[in-house]
């Protein structure tokens, strides 16, 4: 199986294989992906401060993510991965609320009930994260159906890593894609690990992508560190489902630049030499050298971007940071719909022991 | 008022709301052109077409899964469980999914599934077709657990689980399907989630039951009154949330109180409703709270009318309760 490239390591490119996309696109891009990293290196340093409690970094994964991201529609659904800030910040979530999801604060959409980069958006159409890999893909063929069900022309799209594809329910949901038929993109960001396992102990195959064809439907195989790749393959995708063509399996291969979360050390399973030679293939020196040759990017104009994401980021943090944690009494809404008489009483007792 | 068994409830049930509620899917294993392995779907397929009753692969964890990201988008599914006792594989999804959407969001993707599933033992099926493992889903913050034990809450109750804002377990109790038979009303009604049902008054003994064994007490009944025991019998039918005001209300006045249920013993919902009887009544109370329970076994497939709490079990506990 070819592994698709439109951009090579060193910036140099296919130009029959480019797509056709605007410069202000490609430049929106680049800024998404340096926000991207500025957030990550960021909130693990918050992490290891002890101003947020847990992190998991997504260095090295940014094409895969903003790619992606961008071969969307904004009414197009996602159930997107921990690994997937850039898909959330490119689809509209403001940055503020990434931080107050870490933060877990009184201002968090998700009311600081779930540990840091469980994302969650309605209004976005981003599906709150589950921790256990691989539950949420049969939950995106659900989606998909549905819509296909009340005729929208929307699509579904989840993603997920290598380790995923491992579970039982992988299996289900690509079945059960294949048997409807619906419009569904199963986007596997194979990274390379599993916490400390890589890929070669989660399957014997010769790759992921593969997979699908006992399903009964395409599977690709991308540069997962070459965002014009990954958004070309997604957006084929995309089409596809989007005119009745039903699902496909995307098999994006990166690199996890970093450990597995902020409590994982990942010096502990593989050689500094396996990262320095993927440190080679950064997609965002990559689309740099591209855009630079392209006569997109000036030197100025990058520092510049590099500083606003900076101060973006900074800013909120400092705006984060002010915002209180939840009031105890909001742990026992959302339970039910409404609060049944056993849930009531033991609120009722937490707040005569408070006063 | 036509007089219908249990899986002809259900069946009516299911047919009325389709045809009231568009969004309405019925999915499952063999639900379609099967009709259901009980043939509580018979006829929907014909009537609603096939992406309306989805015959689905065999594997519940796609099945509950796919009906998740389903209720996300706007559609009602009712996904059809097997057996209970096949529910596993769909355990992750129901329990960490399922149940915890609305609060892991925040309140912003509340999960509206029903999950219909015949338990029970009663039927010769041996282990893997005979299990109440309802504590399970009871004790998960999040699903309400119903259970009726008459054609006629079996209708009122499936309505309002398939009304409900929340994710709900409606468990079918597959032996009494065909051998109960009552006159349903054809119009709609509802019977309220969280309110049970005093089956008979009595002034001696508080019985507390639900599903299948609600039939076991009633028979029980007529023996208890042979020995002039004067027996309250309630039927839960919510288990989540339950009805504590009726069966306090009835304990102060009786003062006794058996629990009898088919599940094992230990840490069986029965444990629960004790624990809460003796934090809230323990002054009524002149009698220890005895329970009636499967054994603490796996579930025989020889020794089934063994295992299962027979009346003369439930009269040896209302006589012990009393001797007090």
């Amino acid at each position: 199986m070819e592994m698709l490239q439109v951009v090579r390591a060193d910036g140099e490119y296919d130009s029959k294989l480019e797509p056709n996309l605007r410069a202000e696109d490609l430049t929106k891009m680049y800024r998404y992906m340096l926000l991207v990293r500025r957030f990550n290196e960021r909130m693990l340093l918050l992490q290891r401060q002890g101003r947020i409690g847990f992190f998991i970094e997504s260095t090295g994964e940014e094409a895969t993510q903003i790619g992606s991201a961008f071969a969307l529609n904004r009414s197009d659904w996602v159930y997107e991965s921990y690994r997937d800030p850039g898909v959330c910040l490119f689809r509209g979530v403001p940055l503020k609320a990434m931080v107050d999801q870490l933060m877990a604060n009184a201002d968090d959409l998700g009311k600081g009930r779930q540990m840091g980069v469980h994302w969650g958006y309605k209004d976005w159409n981003l599906v709150s994260l589950s921790s256990p890999v691989g539950c949420r893909l049969s939950q995106a063929v659900g989606t998909a159906y549905a819509a296909k069900f009340k005729k929208d022309n929307i699509v579904c799209m989840t993603s997920f890593g290598d380790g995923a594809t491992s579970q039982g329910e992988f299996h289900s949901a690509m079945n059960f894609a294949g048997v409807f038929k619906v419009p569904v993109i199963f986007l596997c960001q194979n990274n390379q690990y599993a916490i400390s396992l890589p890929v070669r102990r989660q399957t014997a195959s010769q790759n992921i992508a593969v997979k699908a064809e006992a399903y009964g439907f395409e599977g690709v195989l991308v540069d997962g560190n070459d965002i014009l790749a990954v958004y070309k393959a997604t957006k084929a995708a995309v089409d596809k489902a989007r005119s009745g063509g039903g699902p496909t399996l995307i098999e994006a291969v990166t690199y996890r630049m970093g450990g597995h979360s902020s409590s994982d050390d990942p010096t502990k399973y593989r050689s500094s030499e396996e990262v320095e030679l993927w440190k080679a293939r950064d997609p965002i020196t990559r689309f740099r050298t591209y855009l630079t040759k392209k006569g997109m990017l000036t030197e100025q104009a990058d520092r510049n971007l590099q500083e606003e994401v900076e101060n973006e980021i900074v800013s909120t943090i400092r705006e984060s940071e002010k915002v209180p944690p939840p009031a105890s009494l909001s742990m026992f809404t959302d339970v039910y719909a409404e609060m049944p008489w056993h849930i009531k009483e033991e609120a009722d007792e937490l707040m005569r022991e408070k006063s | 008022m036509a007089v219908l068994n249990m899986v002809q409830a259900v069946n009516r049930t299911l047919r009325d709301e389709m045809r009231r509620n568009g969004n309405m899917i019925v999915m499952g294993e063999d639900v379609g052109r099967d009709g259901g392995v009980f043939r509580a779907t018979e006829g929907l397929l014909d009537e609603f077409g096939s992406e309306r009753v989805l015959d689905t692969p065999l594997s519940e964890d796609g099945i509950v899964g796919m009906a998740i990201g389903m209720a996300l988008y706007g559609l009602q599914p009712v996904a059809e469980i097997q057996f209970m006792d096949f529910i596993y594989p769909a355990f992750n999804q129901i329990v960490s999914e399922l149940a915890k959407l609305r609060y892991r969001s925040g309140g912003q993707y509340p999960a509206r599934v029903v999950i219909r599933t015949p338990y029970g033992g009663g039927v010769k099926g041996g282990h893997y077709h005979s299990q109440s493992t309802e504590a399970y889903f009871i004790h998960t913050p999040g699903l309400t657990v119903v259970t009726p034990s008459s054609p006629y809450d079996t209708k009122g109750l499936l309505l309002s689980a398939m009304r409900s804002p929340d994710p709900v377990m409606f468990l079918e109790p597959k032996r009494l399907y065909r051998t109960v038979k009552e006159e349903v009303p054809e119009g709609e009604y509802l019977i309220p989630i969280g309110k049970a049902k005093v089956i008979q008054e009595g002034a001696d003994v508080t019985l507390i039951s639900w599903g299948p064994m609600v039939q076991t007490c009633k028979e029980a009944l007529p023996l208890a009154a042979k020995e002039n025991l004067s027996v309250e019998l309630i039927d839960l039918r919510s288990l989540m949330p339950f009805d504590i005001e009726t069966l306090i209300e009835s304990v102060k006045k009786t003062g006794r109180a058996v629990i009898a249920h088919e599940a094992t013993k230990i840490a069986g919902f029965g444990a629960e409703i004790s624990a809460q009887i003796s934090e809230r009544a323990v002054d009524s109370l002149k009698a220890p709270i005895i329970r009636v329970a499967g054994y603490d076994t796996p579930f025989p497939y020889a020794l089934e009318s063994t295992y299962l709490p027979s009346p003369e079990r439930i009269l040896r506990a209302l006589r012990k309760a009393s001797s007090y």
